[in-house]
């Protein structure tokens, strides 16, 4: 059981609060229960106000960007969402939560967050799709996300598309790659947002300690240390192209 | 390089695993999420659950041993049986599965597949196929062919089981769950003809089931058979053989598999 409980990233006297969006995309209960067990308070977040309360937040979901898109608008999260990006305030996306970062899904052509120039296209050449089980994430350079995780672990993926980041910053944003009939980006990390593919909620004992990693590094990014880190999204949702 | 996985199946009636074969003979063999956690720590991929209560106000309970499972084991959890509306499939996933199969009434209403997946993601859904060889009138015949049959191998449909694997592919199945009636508890082996007629004809990952007896068979199932993912039961809750067993022959023969403790 050890590899499941990695050291708490929050000391015990502390609160660090991390809103799950919930916009009504299926299973909640896993990463609920991860990012509980690494510590933190969850809070399932169905309003702006959920929102506020957070120190940290993470976009779950599997499935299509157009329901998506309408269910988060409904629900008015999608601004408050934005302006958390453009203030430097720390971000997760996960599977669909990621590809939402960029500009548009070519699965349904809608217009998503544009925070990272690029669009979501489907996986090219892939031998199966959907790209279902576990495959290797081999990084490409260091981050705090991926601390005590071997290089080249296997991580659970479930999805059929995958964002391609565009522009003269899109070589930088690329944090870990995967091959699945050819490769693509599993990671991405610009700032204060930080994106995965797989589900590390899925992910047995790396996937929660993916998770703690990212816990840290929030914590540590609020307290100031966040120097070094720069905010995605402030001079506009174009980003760097 | 994406790995073959081995998938530990539970068969769950009325909160408890059982086994026997499909419906009859059922032996109690514990607690779901304790069983699906020990799994977890032993290697499994993913963790299927099928849930055989027959009576619908089984339901809830079931609802209950998924949400369980789901706080113990951070693994993929698929879950089948008995999954009929879009609203079903909704509590079941928010319940904390990733996946549900859709079997009988898939056949019995095949838009359902469609429907499913255009909420919720072709991703989530697995269609099971349940299939069973015709006979051949001699041995110089055609092809081996198998027809779908539901009710757990009760119901014959009329349809061909190929060409049904097709259908539910364009519909919106994201994978298939393919069980060799035939096999299934028998101890002697995966139809691999079937698994190999199938997936050869559809892009989307195929789990072969029914019959597996040692790890010969998981490799088999594989390399001749074509299979993503290869599931069976009792030869790991009777701990014939282990998930680490299985790992390290499908290894051995060159297979990608995800490293567990004691398999490297």
């Amino acid at each position: 059981m050890k590899a499941w409980a990695p050291e708490r990233p929050v000391p015990p006297s502390e609160v660090f609060r991390v809103a799950v969006v919930d916009y009504g995309a299926g299973n909640l209960v896993s990463i609920e229960q991860a990012l509980t067990t690494v510590g933190t308070e969850v809070i399932l977040a169905r309003t702006p106000d959920d929102l506020a309360r957070a120190d940290a937040i993470v976009v779950p979901g599997v499935g299509a960007a157009a329901p998506a898109m309408r269910r988060l608008a409904r629900a008015r999260l999608v601004d408050p969402i934005l302006a958390w990006i453009a203030t430097g305030r720390p971000y997760l996306g996960i599977c669909l939560g990621l590809q939402l970062l960029f500009e548009r899904s070519e699965e349904d052509g809608a217009d998503t967050f544009g925070v990272l120039p690029g669009r979501t296209v489907e996986l090219a050449n892939a031998p199966t799709l959907p790209h279902i089980g576990w495959n290797q994430v081999v990084r490409r350079r260091e981050h705090p996300l991926f601390e005590g995780i071997a290089q080249g672990a296997d991580f659970y993926f479930v999805h059929s598309y995958a964002g391609v980041p565009e522009g003269i910053s899109a070589d930088r944003l690329v944090l870990a790659e995967t091959e699945h009939g050819a490769r693509f980006a599993s990671a991405i990390d610009r700032g204060n947002v930080l994106g995965v593919q797989f589900h590390p909620e899925r992910s047995g004992g790396d996937g929660v300690r993916l998770l703690a990693n990212f816990v840290r590094w929030s914590a540590a990014l609020a307290a100031g240390a966040g120097a070094q880190y720069t905010p995605v999204g402030a001079g506009g949702t174009s980003g760097g192209d | 390089m994406l790995r073959r996985r081995v998938i530990p199946c539970l068969d769950v009636a009325d909160g408890r695993v059982v086994k026997g074969t499909r419906f009859v003979d059922l032996v109690d063999e514990g607690d779901p999420p304790e069983l699906a956690e020990r799994y977890a720590r032993e290697g499994a991929d993913e963790i299927v659950f099928l849930d055989i209560t027959a009576a619908p106000e089984g339901r809830g309970t079931l609802l209950d041993v998924v949400e369980r499972t789901a706080r113990r084991a951070f693994v993929p959890l698929t879950v089948g049986g008995g999954v009929r509306s879009v609203a079903e499939m909704r509590d079941v996933l928010r319940a904390g599965a990733d996946k549900v199969s859709l079997n009988t009434a898939a056949v019995a209403d095949p838009s359902l597949i469609s429907r499913c997946a255009a909420r919720f993601g072709r991703q989530a859904v697995v269609v099971a196929i349940d299939a069973r060889r015709r006979m051949a009138l001699n041995a110089d015949g055609p092809d081996p062919s198998w027809e779908v049959v539901v009710r757990g191998g009760r119901e014959p449909t009329g349809l061909d089981a190929v060409a049904w694997a097709e259908r539910v592919v364009e519909l919106g199945a994201g994978e298939l769950l393919v069980t060799s009636i035939d096999r299934d508890g028998t101890g002697s082996g995966f139809d691999t003809e079937l698994l190999r007629a199938i997936s050869s004809r559809v892009r989307v990952p195929v789990i072969a089931s029914g019959g597996a007896a040692g790890p010969a068979d998981f490799v088999a199932a594989v390399r001749d058979g074509g299979a993503d993912a290869v599931l069976a039961a009792s030869i790991f809750h009777r701990r014939i053989h282990s998930i680490a067993q299985v790992k390290r022959a499908m290894a051995r023969a060159g297979l990608p598999v995800r490293a567990v403790a004691g398999t490297r």
